[in-house]
């Protein structure tokens, strides 16, 4: 079984040493220098989330990921995700297949809602409709990656009949995924499609989407489609210690969770259900190199899962313990979690 | 009436799954459907939820004793309610603006009260609303385990509330009632315990002291 291994991140803003928030354009300078070094750390994968808000200053990832794309070589970049509901399947691959272009083949894209929604007043879109508005723009995106002349009818945006749109991949389609959040019938979807499916878990006993692993295999075969891959994305944090990093993680975390739960239905953390979260059964990795590569391990085998994104970073957060979660990530997490794995230690 | 009998399950998202899993723990009947074929389900119901039934909507209504609504409201504008007439409903659903974007038909006086308008033929009861779909199954305990949260119903028809407050405690939940569904505005986005999953005492002291049930 091969895996792989990712880092996520939604351009959290970061802040200096003093607690004082930096600039979006330096967040976005430094979120560039994270995906060059998560590369030389030995991540396989370096995902970039679509936000439209002032502590996520990231609404244009793409646009990072081919400045990443010039200083890397082998890292897969992607984004993690692209809110397609609110925008357009046809510029989103061309951006997409302009990256692969840059990037030498190298291009992802997960698409999903995300904990996203500011896109949708922002770009004049009614979350009421959000389903079809998926629904569509993903068939059609389907339709996109495929290459070749297309033709499309339907009511979120107008007809394509015999469409060439270019850039032309080199080598067929690129990896796309869809992110799921806890909706079995975006499982559905997603097989029925034939797109990998990317299980976003950010709360509560990850064992429980284990369900959704199997079902996605019974659809593809009822489909009709071959095996395709699941990843699991989730919020963490690395540091020496499990101590430090909690300590450094948590204060942020209450404070992002606690301004989102409004919005988000989230009930405010405490350091009772983050301890919860950050345990063995929970939702969150983080703490020390062997804590979060045990984490990881256990739940890849548990999901069936073969790809595992971590989600780093949180606004508040340095870009000095950013680099130092990327290093020790790619350094001692990954080699321990492929070692956990091939001797079945987790078993 | 304290035994609600078989239930049918509108919707197989986020939450409907859970709900039918519950009941089916609890040893309910249950059937679950959606607007389409049973078909696009049955995978759904064989993985999710060993021993539901998955059917046509009318049929599942039809034979159903009560019938839990779980799909978004923006849907729930396009059934006919003749469909659920003459039917105990449980009104699990919620206007929730900022994450599900703004229904005009929703935007004066409790979601419920407006559902239980639309659904003139049918009883509806609110429930199951404020728990969010991951802690609904995580936290339900049988009855007498110390620490057991509480679950609000909240409606008009006193006998409705009864069996929805048994259904409540027989999947895991120690039942609050509250005697109308404008005094069930409590249990909305927004309100004391939306989300806050509470033991007895502090839910009813969140509800009692809240006042939008007063509006």
């Amino acid at each position: 079984m091969t895996y792989t291994f990712g880092l996520d991140t939604f351009g959290d803003r970061n802040s200096d040493a003093d607690g004082r928030p930096l600039s979006h354009a330096q967040t976005i300078r430094n979120v560039v220098d994270e995906g060059v070094f998560a590369e030389r750390a030995g991540a396989d994968f370096f995902g970039i989330g679509e936000h439209h808000t002032e502590y996520f200053p990231m609404p244009a990832g793409d646009v990072a990921l081919a400045a990443i794309a010039a200083r890397t070589e082998r890292i897969r970049l992607g984004s993690a995700v692209t809110v397609l509901s609110s925008d357009d399947p046809v510029r989103v691959f061309q951006r997409y297949s302009t990256l692969n272009a840059i990037s030498g083949g190298r291009a992802e894209v997960i698409l999903g809602r995300g904990s996203s929604i500011e896109s949708f007043p922002l770009f004049g879109y009614d979350l009421a409709d959000y389903e079809e508005l998926f629904e569509e723009k993903a068939a059609l995106f389907a339709e996109l990656l495929k290459g070749g002349p297309v033709t499309w009818s339907g009511k979120t945006r107008p007809s394509l009949l015999h469409q060439d749109v270019v850039p032309h991949t080199e080598s067929g389609p690129f990896p796309a995924w869809i992110g799921v959040g806890g909706n079995p019938q975006s499982v559905i979807r997603a097989a029925r499609l034939g797109f990998s499916l990317a299980l976003a878990i950010i709360g509560g006993p990850p064992a429980r989407f284990a369900a959704y692993s199997e079902l996605f295999r019974r659809a593809l075969e009822k489909f009709g489609r071959p095996p395709l891959p699941v990843l699991v994305h989730s919020p963490g944090h690395v540091a020496a210690t499990d101590e430090q990093a909690k300590a450094e993680f948590w204060p942020r975390w209450r404070d992002i969770i606690s301004l989102v739960a409004p919005e988000r239905g989230f009930a405010i953390p405490t350091e009772e259900s983050f301890d919860e979260e950050t345990g063995p059964h929970g939702a969150l990795y983080v703490g020390s190199p062997e804590t979060v590569a045990r984490k990881i391990a256990t739940n890849l085998d548990v999901l069936g899962a073969t790809r595992f994104d971590l989600k780093y970073g949180l606004p508040g957060l340095t870009h000095d313990q950013l680099m130092t979660n990327i290093e020790l990530y790619g350094r001692q997490v990954i080699p321990r979690v492929r070692e956990l794995l091939s001797d079945s230690l987790v078993r | 009436m304290n035994e609600p009998g078989r239930l049918a399950v509108l919707g197989a998202g986020h939450v409907g799954p859970v709900i039918a899993r519950l009941a089916i723990k609890a040893g309910y009947p249950v059937a679950i459907a959606t607007s389409g074929d049973p078909e696009d389900i049955a995978l759904i119901a064989e993985l999710l939820i060993p021993g539901a039934r998955p059917r046509w909507a009318g049929e599942a209504v039809a034979d159903a004793d009560v019938v839990a609504l779980a799909i978004p409201l923006a849907r729930f504008l396009e059934i006919d309610p003749g469909l659920l007439s003459g039917k105990l409903v449980v009104d699990v659903m919620n206007y929730w603006p900022a994450s599900a974007g703004v229904l005009t038909a929703f935007e004066d006086g409790g979601s419920s009260e407006i559902v239980a308008r639309r659904l003139s033929g049918s009883t509806v009861v609110k429930a199951l609303n404020h728990i969010g779909y991951h802690e609904l199954e995580d936290l339900a305990r049988p009855a007498g385990v110390p620490g057991r949260r509480a679950a609000g119903v909240a409606g008009d028809d006193p006998a409705a509330v009864a069996t929805i407050a048994a259904l409540l405690d027989r999947i895991g939940y120690d039942p609050v009632c509250l005697d109308s569904l404008v005094a069930g505005r409590a249990l909305e986005p927004g309100g004391p315990v939306f989300g806050a999953v509470l033991p007895r005492p502090e839910f009813e002291r969140a509800v009692r002291s809240d006042a939008r049930s007063l509006a």
